[in-house]
């Protein structure tokens, strides 16, 4: 192995133990503040035994989970129920490595460490485990494998509400991974390119880059479709606690159980982190290109400044999840496919229109006049969406549908 | 539809799920700020604002007369109208002629907390306390005896008084 080789190495491997174990500390931290949350809008105190104020309550949790009996149900398929924790897991804690989360750092080094020899790197290292030239694909890919892991739980089990939940997980992430992903295509007309860094570059360039600007409607698709996609509520049918014992994992105890539940709130990071990345400009900071230059420095607070935002995100996953009511299934089913699916369809078309419109007449303009003309663009469409459609049509409709007899009477009366 | 289901109206018009949702979170945002309500449990066992009735019907107490005897003269009315039966109770007579329990004991498993023992009690010797932490290691312990019964210390409820049916 040349030096240089072994230099790329190293620092991978760097990089691979510091996202790993910041990913899984930020889980565990997560259900702590899931929990916090949960219970000061009950206005209870939340947990508040395990150390000071409680902040040692994942601590206790993971002892817990691993020192618990692991039960396996007698007519389960063993194989696949051992397996299925491990699918749920492995993508849910690979997403979150191939998403920067700091401005480059620039590294250098130039070692002999005894029998391994010469190790070498010289320039700038993504914060990302990986910066992929497909970053945006991977994403998309990977996370669908997430469902493999849910569905195979729930038909393993052997339990008719797990096989529910599963089947539920399946159809709910297959439909809304088709939202999500046409709410993502206008991100591709603006940048012209499937890596995450270059979408993170284009963001930075002049004020009202972040895409959440110019795509607002994507944004708000991409935030519903990821709320469906990591089954959190109002979409957690496939564990719909009231109905379903807790789904796919009901059968599930001790650490098997805690995967899926690591798995969740991974996803739950790897949501707010691409939203981050795509809408609100990955870890630049607006109005300075200071951060754009690598640094020590830069990172670091670029790096804070990008866990504000993620914060931000998970921290109105908490909120909605403790807000809103569950979804009936053909409700969410009828969002899916008749709403969000068409909106986004629609959107991508308006974009794309819009694009070329702007970039006809304001040929040659700043990118921020460019940015600001689309978000102009954007707010009839918003009120459209907001104002006009959402009234009674987005959700309610199914009800419409299943009681037309009584609602014609009542109102002939 | 079946016959007999009841079908909610609920409004078609100028209803909105965003609007909505935004309305219920602005609501659980408000409450992030609220005092909480807990009462922490095993330190804190009354606040200000909750204590535990004086007519709570807990765990007996027998109560003893200067001598450290039992006030009970084994008439025999407190297992008579027991509606769970769980007092057990064998009388005695000493050479004066007095009557005393020999063997008195309450299956706490089986009682009711009625306390219709401590109405029925002529002598006001069986008494339900005002009392629960009632936790043991094991489930014989849980028949209290007589001795048992008399050691008790916690306060006895006042029961419901017809005269006063508020308690004030």
């Amino acid at each position: 192995m040349t030096p240089d080789l072994k230099g790329f190495l190293l620092v991978t491997i760097v990089k691979l133990l510091i996202s790993f174990l910041f990913v899984l500390v930020v889980v565990a931290y997560t259900t702590l503040l899931e929990r916090w949350l949960c219970a000061w809008m009950q206005d209870r105190l939340g947990p508040n035994r395990a150390g000071p104020r409680g902040i040692l309550q994942p601590v206790a949790d993971g002892i817990k989970n691993i020192l618990k009996e692991e039960m396996i149900p007698g007519s389960s398929n063993k194989l696949l129920f051992v397996v299925a924790p491990a699918v749920a897991l492995f993508p849910a804690m690979a997403l979150p490595m191939v998403i920067a989360w700091g401005a480059p750092l620039p590294v250098h080094f130039d070692f002999t460490l005894g029998p391994l020899g010469r190790f070498a790197f010289d320039g700038l290292t993504s914060m990302a485990v990986a910066d992929l030239p497909v970053g945006f694909l991977f994403v998309l890919a990977f996370s669908s494998l997430g469902v493999y892991g849910i569905a195979l739980a729930g038909w393993s089990s052997n339990n008719k509400y797990s096989l529910m939940g599963g089947l539920r997980a399946s159809a709910q992430m297959i439909s809304y991974e088709i939202a999500l992903g046409l709410s993502l295509v206008p991100i591709l007309l603006l940048t012209g390119n499937v890596s995450l860094s270059e979408i993170v570059a284009r963001q930075q360039q002049g004020a009202f880059g972040w895409f959440i600007f110019p795509l607002a409607l994507s944004a708000f698709v991409f935030m519903v479709s990821s709320l469906a996609e990591t089954n959190r509520v109002p979409f957690d049918l496939p564990e719909a606690e009231s109905e379903l014992v807790a789904g796919y994992h009901s059968e599930y105890s001790a650490m098997k159980f805690s995967a899926f539940f690591i798995a969740e709130y991974a996803n739950m990071l790897t949501a707010s982190m691409m939203f981050s990345t795509l809408f609100l400009g990955g870890w630049g900071i607006p109005f300075t290109t200071w951060d754009e230059q690598g640094g020590l420095l830069q990172t670091l607070v670029t790096g804070t400044f990008f866990f504000a935002r993620v914060a931000a995100l998970i921290f109105i996953f908490i909120w909605l999840r403790w807000t809103l009511p569950r979804f009936r299934f053909d409700q969410l089913m009828a969002l899916g496919w008749k709403v969000l699916l068409p909106i986004s369809m629609a959107y991508l078309l308006l974009i794309a229109g819009a694009v070329w419109g702007v970039d006809a007449l304001l040929a040659g303009a700043a990118p921020w006049t460019r940015n600001l003309a689309l978000f102009v663009i954007n707010l009839p469409v918003l009120f459209l969406v907001f104002r006009v459609l959402d009234r009674g049509t987005l959700v309610s409709g199914s009800y419409r549908r299943s009681v037309p007899a009584v609602s014609r009477r009542d109102r002939a009366a | 539809m079946a016959i007999g289901v009841k079908v909610m109206k609920r409004p078609e018009e100028g209803v909105s799920y965003v609007r909505a949702a935004l309305k219920g979170m602005s609501l659980t945002f408000r409450h992030l700020f609220r005092t909480p309500v807990t009462m922490q449990y095993p330190e804190q066992k009354s606040t200000d604002e909750w204590t535990i009735s004086q007519r709570w019907r807990g765990t007996h107490r027998m109560l003893t007369d200067e001598q450290g005897r039992a006030k009970c003269v084994a008439c025999g009315l407190c297992p008579q109208i027991c509606p769970a039966n769980c007092i057990k109770l064998v009388p005695g007579e000493d050479e004066e002629g007095h009557r005393y329990p020999l063997i008195y004991e309450i299956d706490e498993f089986r009682c009711v907390f009625c306390g219709y023992c401590q109405e029925v009690c002529p002598e006001e010797a069986i008494h339900v306390g005002v009392h629960y932490e009632n936790s043991e290691y094991s489930r014989t312990r849980f028949v209290y005896d007589l001795e048992r019964l008399c050691a008790q210390t916690h306060p006895v409820s006042t029961l419901w008084d017809p005269a006063d049916p508020r308690g004030e």
